[in-house]
């Protein structure tokens, strides 16, 4: 690991104006994905400014019924709270699909959010990736390809987001709250939050240098039943090949997010209006610009039938 | 060379956060230039206070040293184990704040104040916790690398399930949660056994739950 300074912010805007002041610094929430990354030297930050002391661990109602979770809100807190347990299940069972106790316990909401693709080339320094060096190659293209992306992905790179939580809260339309180094607040619906990167697959999201997330928001509850299926080459502690989150209401119509399959949860409005005619017609809009790879093309039946399982499970049923 | 002549203050109080890194743009040192030079000579190091097992320990730590590494290689308490390193073992999870963590994706500075409880915390070989009396009587580990970790996290689990903390295999989110065998092997598949010791330690726990 490259040696860094360290700092303890004390406000959220102190936070993201250090973060602009100091050369190559980043913030440090639960630790469990950047650190990773720096033992690789795959991410190199000579500042590090530890965001874990700034509060933000609060889960609020909002004004119009929804909710407001602090960005430190540990994964563990919030699939657990009695509001996400009852109005907003698809999240709960969506955290506990991921990871493990131990690192859900340390995983914040912010940082979830912003964990890098688990491209296994990404990963492998000796090999080229785009994303982890701009301009270098992209070595999954041509190479094992299986868990890569296979939507809305571009010349430059194949890899997906791979999180749970954030297709969850894609279904749910939430909200990310965010605070500049200037100390200006903006909110970033999480459809616009993670980019479809095209050529430049080093930027990943819509934060500008040094912005902050303080909050993510949810809009008030929409009812319906809440599911959150996830495929993956073992049933517990293992990233998704592909998982479906979806809200769906007793007429047949709903909404419906991918994850794994993707460099964002993947939701289009033109999807969800195909709810009510089945899961091949959705699965059929959704991915009528795949570009799959040979090793990938699978994910595409497979999305088709766990939504197909979903959708044909008994309607008061909740599943996980 | 002592930390003190190592650290001058100003630089301290900056390592220790609060106020000054706001300023910290207007410090000499904080040059860019300045911290360059300071960084080929010797890596950054910082003071932690951590409260281990009860007791309070002070310690100079170079910023990159992970909590597990602390506890291990500074601190000499070699129960808690390496297994990856990367957060997929669950070798080194000890509790921290009563909260189980892997102790290897975390920085020791991170955990300024805060309570860490180890393997060696939980009991002694004279005085051992239920847990740990549990793997013996149901033998559950072989080799035992990974029995602290296993040990530290089923513990936590138990009280997980207590707190209404709902898992992938909970059926009804809005009931009491259960400790069943479905419900400890899901919430228990963050500490991997190279040996398989896995139905052994899912009957360890199962008789602590009982009582
Ligand atoms: C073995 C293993 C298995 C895993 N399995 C899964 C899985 O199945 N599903 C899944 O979804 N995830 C999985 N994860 C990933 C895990 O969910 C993430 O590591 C975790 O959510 C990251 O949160 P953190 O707080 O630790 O982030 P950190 O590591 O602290 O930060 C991650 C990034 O976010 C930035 N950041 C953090 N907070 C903020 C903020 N407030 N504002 C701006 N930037 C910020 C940091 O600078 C960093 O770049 C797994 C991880 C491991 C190690
Ligand atoms: S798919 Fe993306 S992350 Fe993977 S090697 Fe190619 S450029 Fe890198
Ligand atoms: S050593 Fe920490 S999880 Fe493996
Ligand atoms: S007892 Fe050997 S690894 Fe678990």
């Amino acid at each position: 690991m490259q040696s860094f300074t360290y700092e303890r912010a004390q406000t959220p805007a102190e936070a993201a104006k250090a973060a602009a002041e100091r050369e190559n610094a980043k913030f440090i929430a639960g630790g469990t994905n950047l650190l990773d990354l720096m033992k690789l030297e795959i991410e190199r930050p000579t500042h590090l400014i530890d965001v874990g002391r700034l509060g933000l661990k609060e889960i609020e109602d909002t004004s119009d019924g929804g909710l407001r979770i602090g960005t430190l809100v540990s994964n563990t807190a919030l699939s657990a709270h009695p509001r996400v347990r009852r109005d907003y299940a698809v999240l709960t069972r969506a955290i506990q699909a991921g990871a493990s106790g131990q690192l859900r316990n340390k995983a914040t909401t912010g940082g979830n959010l912003l964990q890098r693709t688990r491209c296994p080339y990404f990963y492998d320094t000796n090999m080229p990736c785009n994303k982890r060096q701009p301009g270098a190659g992209c070595a999954a293209q041509g190479g094992y390809s299986r868990q890569l992306g296979v939507v809305g992905v571009s010349d430059s790179c194949i890899a997906t987001y791979p999180g749970d939580m954030a297709v969850a809260m894609r279904v749910l339309d939430a909200v990310v709250e965010t605070i500049a180094p200037d100390g200006t607040e903006r909110r970033i619906p999480i459809a616009d939050f993670h980019r479809l990167w095209g050529d430049t697959p080093h930027i990943e999201n819509a934060l500008q240098p040094g912005e902050l997330i303080t909050h993510v928001t949810l809009p008030r509850p929409i009812g319906g039943r809440h599911v959150y299926r996830k495929v993956r080459d073992r049933a517990s502690y293992a990233f998704a090949l592909v998982s479906v989150a979806a809200v769906l209401q007793p007429d047949g119509r709903g909404r419906v997010a991918f994850g794994g399959v993707a460099p964002k949860p993947w939701r289009m409005p033109e999807a969800d209006a195909e709810l009510p005619r089945g899961a091949k017609a959705v699965v059929g809009r959704a991915f009528a610009d795949a570009r799959p790879t040979e090793h990938n093309r699978f994910k595409i039946a497979l999305a088709q039938r766990a939504l197909a399982g979903i959708l044909s499970d008994a309607p008061a049923q909740q599943e996980g | 060379m002592s930390e003190a002549r190592r650290f001058p203050v100003s630089r301290r109080g900056v390592i220790a956060g609060g106020t000054a890194s706001v300023a910290a743009a207007n410090l000499p040192w904080s040059d860019v230039k300045a911290q360059q030079v300071e960084r080929s000579v010797e890596p950054p190091s910082v003071s932690v206070s951590l409260n281990i097992n009860g007791e309070e320990r002070d310690l100079e730590l170079d910023t990159r040293v992970t909590l597990l590494d602390a506890l291990r290689e500074h601190v000499g308490l070699t129960g808690t184990k390496k297994g990856c390193d990367h957060g997929q073992c669950g070798a080194c999870t000890v509790m921290v704040n009563g909260e189980r963590v892997n102790s290897c994706l975390s920085l020791a500075v991170m955990h300024e104040g805060d309570e860490i409880t180890t393997i060696e915390g939980l009991g002694t070989p004279d005085a051992l916790h239920p847990m740990q009396a549990a793997f013996v009587k149901h033998d559950g580990y072989q080799c035992g690398y990974c029995t602290p970790g296993q040990i530290c996290s089923a513990v936590a689990v138990l009280q997980e399930i207590e707190r209404g903390i709902p898992s992938h295999v909970t059926d009804d989110l809005l009931a009491d949660m259960q400790p069943t065998n479905m419900e400890m092997r899901e919430r228990m598949s963050g500490n991997i056994c190279r040996c398989g010791a896995y139905s052994n330690i899912a009957e360890a726990m199962a008789d602590v739950a009982e009582g």
